[in-house]
């Protein structure tokens, strides 16, 4: 799909809406994918196709935790940090994940694949410790696990180059 | 062994197709409910029932749905709460998962009740997966015509869409979920009553999924029998029950609303890892109280948790053996509410970081005696907050003050954690004692 469609597509979408700002995150998270993160012209289109002010977009996309308004790695790393995770070692899995990255939190690798936040509660505590990468949760974690994960998406990367998943 | 209902045909990482519902029952109520029923029919059989909101509350649903007035104005909406941030909790995508039908037809029924005409689930990102399930199986109930216009040849139109979050807390209060999906920026409001003026000013039902996936079962099955799932009196229904941490088997287990909580630990959970014991747990989630060894046989309902000064909240039971340090448990989760805090009120945005400045400092080592005094105060403080946000954060602190003052005590006196570094990651080769 190119830029284009997309644009059209949500401008279809959003015309099909009794209330548009219903679609607000679905716009921003539509952006999102397409460059990444919200970036400033992303929220401003999104800003536009919705009706709204730029203020009140901005407003809402920095209250949530999966609108990134900074740059992000190719696959974002949300660590569970809930009280479950955190009895079954999720500390040590920050570290770990850190460690292997060569980052600290809130950073993304050097070859922009990766980057690792810290995030409440993901609900999948029956499989402690977990992390969900793009979304897709993964549990319980090992360092072997870990590192076959790491590996497994950082061959998936090199095959689509470039095309975001 | 007792009835499965919600999770009769649950198997893991299955989703119920929509043939193999319909072999079960499925929207066999909701036709039965067009043909035969009028609303206020329908509202008066779940009132009698005495189905209560599973989302933490525990509120009378009939109740609930009574709140609109009959001359409200069009459209209603029925909002399925699927935002499931508690920590501890996870029914909802497992029911999401098993059996995706069962809720939509909750949905249709408690908009056909409340005369709604649009429904609308609101669930976190984490849940993508259940969120395209939903999305799937919506489109097959509009295929079949039990959603759309005419629904069944009645003159009753209904239709739901998935409303997907960007991730926060906060959405799963009921004003800030409006507010959520009104794409502004989420905080509890409590300028406006839902059921007059809630989703853009129409009167608005907010629900549970586990709450709405009951309804097709007490329709087609009556409120006696929905009663005569739980144990003990005043209790109705089964009750999906999350358990999690230092037991054998941790999952999401369906059980009579009341079962006791030694039975929940010990057969459905398959008792405590090796070498623990039993010290406490959070009954339900993060805004419950600790509970000790004291209640252990405790019935797991609503009332029978009140009684004893605590909260069924969502059902979702995090057990803590003898070598887990609460005032570290109660850290991680005030850590938690501090980042999640909308900011708006100043009990709630100034309190939360404070307490847990205090509370580190003391698993530091570096806490006083005085502190104690200053976090007690610090609860006290919290429960002025405009929501029920910091007074929730603030329960566990008061727990830990409560039953474990000693505990806090010696990490003050020996000016370190007694516990060392405790939680240990399984696999890291430096394991945690009772992790063998």
């Amino acid at each position: 799909m190119t830029f284009d469609d997309l644009i059209k597509g949500l401008r279809k979408q959003i015309s099909e809406t009794h209330h548009p700002r219903e679609l607000a995150i679905d716009v921003m998270f539509a952006l999102q994918n397409r460059d990444g993160y919200l970036t400033d012209r992303g929220l401003r289109e999104a800003a536009d196709l919705l009706g709204m002010t730029l203020l009140e977009l901005e407003e809402t996309a920095t209250f949530y935790d999966f609108i990134y308004r900074e740059p992000v790695g190719k696959f974002v790393i949300h660590v569970c940090d809930g009280l479950t995770c955190w009895m079954f070692g999720g500390e040590a899995v920050t570290d770990y994940l850190c460690r292997k990255l060569d980052i600290t939190v809130g950073e993304t690798t050097r070859d922009g694949l990766f980057t690792v936040l810290p995030t409440a509660c993901i609900g999948y505590c029956d499989r402690a410790p977990a992390l969900l990468i793009n979304r897709v949760p993964y549990g319980p974690l090992t360092p072997e696990k870990i590192d076959t994960i790491l590996a497994d998406l950082k061959s998936a990367a090199f095959r689509t180059n470039g095309e975001r998943t | 062994m007792s009835e499965y209902v919600l999770l009769q045909d649950y198997h893991p990482g299955r989703t119920t197709s929509l043939e193999k519902y319909r072999r079960r029952g499925g929207y066999e109520g909701l036709a039965e409910a067009l043909r035969k029923w009028s609303s206020a029919e329908l509202r008066q059989v779940i009132t009698d029932s005495g189905l209560r909101g599973c989302g933490g509350a525990g509120f009378p649903t009939g109740r609930k749905w009574e709140g609109i007035r009959q001359d409200a104005p069009l459209p209603r909406y029925i909002l399925a709460n699927a935002d499931e941030m508690e920590p501890g909790t996870f029914k909802d995508r497992l029911l999401i998962h098993a059996s995706p039908h069962m809720i939509i037809e909750g949905m249709i029924l408690a908009g056909y009740a409340v005369s709604a005409q649009k429904g609308i689930m609101f669930i976190r990102p984490s849940y993508e997966t259940q969120a395209r399930i939903m999305e799937k199986a919506v489109e097959e109930a509009r295929q079949e015509g039990y959603l759309g216009t005419h629904i069944l040849g009645s003159g009753f139109d209904f239709d739901i869409k998935i409303h997907r979050s960007g991730g926060r807390y906060i959405c799963g209060e009921a004003s800030a979920q409006i507010k959520a999906i009104q794409g502004m920026r989420p905080r509890p409001d409590k300028t406006f009553h839902m059921v007059q003026h809630g989703l853009w000013g129409k009167p608005t039902i907010v629900n549970n999924v586990e709450t709405l996936a009951f309804v097709p079962h007490i329709v087609r099955k009556g409120g006696a029998w929905f009663q005569s799932l739980a144990e003990g009196e005043n209790n109705g229904g089964t009750k999906l029950y999350c358990i999690s941490g230092k037991v054998r088997r941790p999952g999401c287990y369906e059980a009579p609303m009341g079962t006791r909580l030694s039975e929940i630990i010990e057969e459905l959970a398959g008792g405590m890892l090796p070498g623990c014991t039993f010290k406490a747990c959070l009954p339900g989630g993060a805004s419950s109280s600790f509970m000790t060894r004291e209640h252990y046989h405790i019935a797991m309902d609503f009332d029978s948790l009140k009684a004893v000064g605590n909260r069924m909240g969502t059902g979702a039971i995090i057990v803590f053996d003898q070598n887990t340090c609460l005032v570290g448990a109660t850290l991680n989760l005030i850590e938690y509410f501090a980042r999640e805090s909308c900011g708006f009120c100043t009990p709630c945005r100034e309190g939360l970081p404070f307490t847990r400045d205090l509370l580190r400092r003391i698993e530091a080592g570096e806490g006083e005696e005085s502190f104690i005094p200053l976090l007690k105060d610090m609860c006290h403080f919290m429960t002025h907050a405009y929501c029920a946000f910091a007074q929730g954060a603030a329960t566990p602190v008061h727990a830990l003050l409560t039953f474990f003052e000693e505990e806090v005590r010696e990490h003050v006196r020996r000016k370190k954690c007694p516990y060392g570094t405790t939680h240990r990651w399984p696999g890291t080769g430096i394991e945690d004692s009772c992790r063998n």
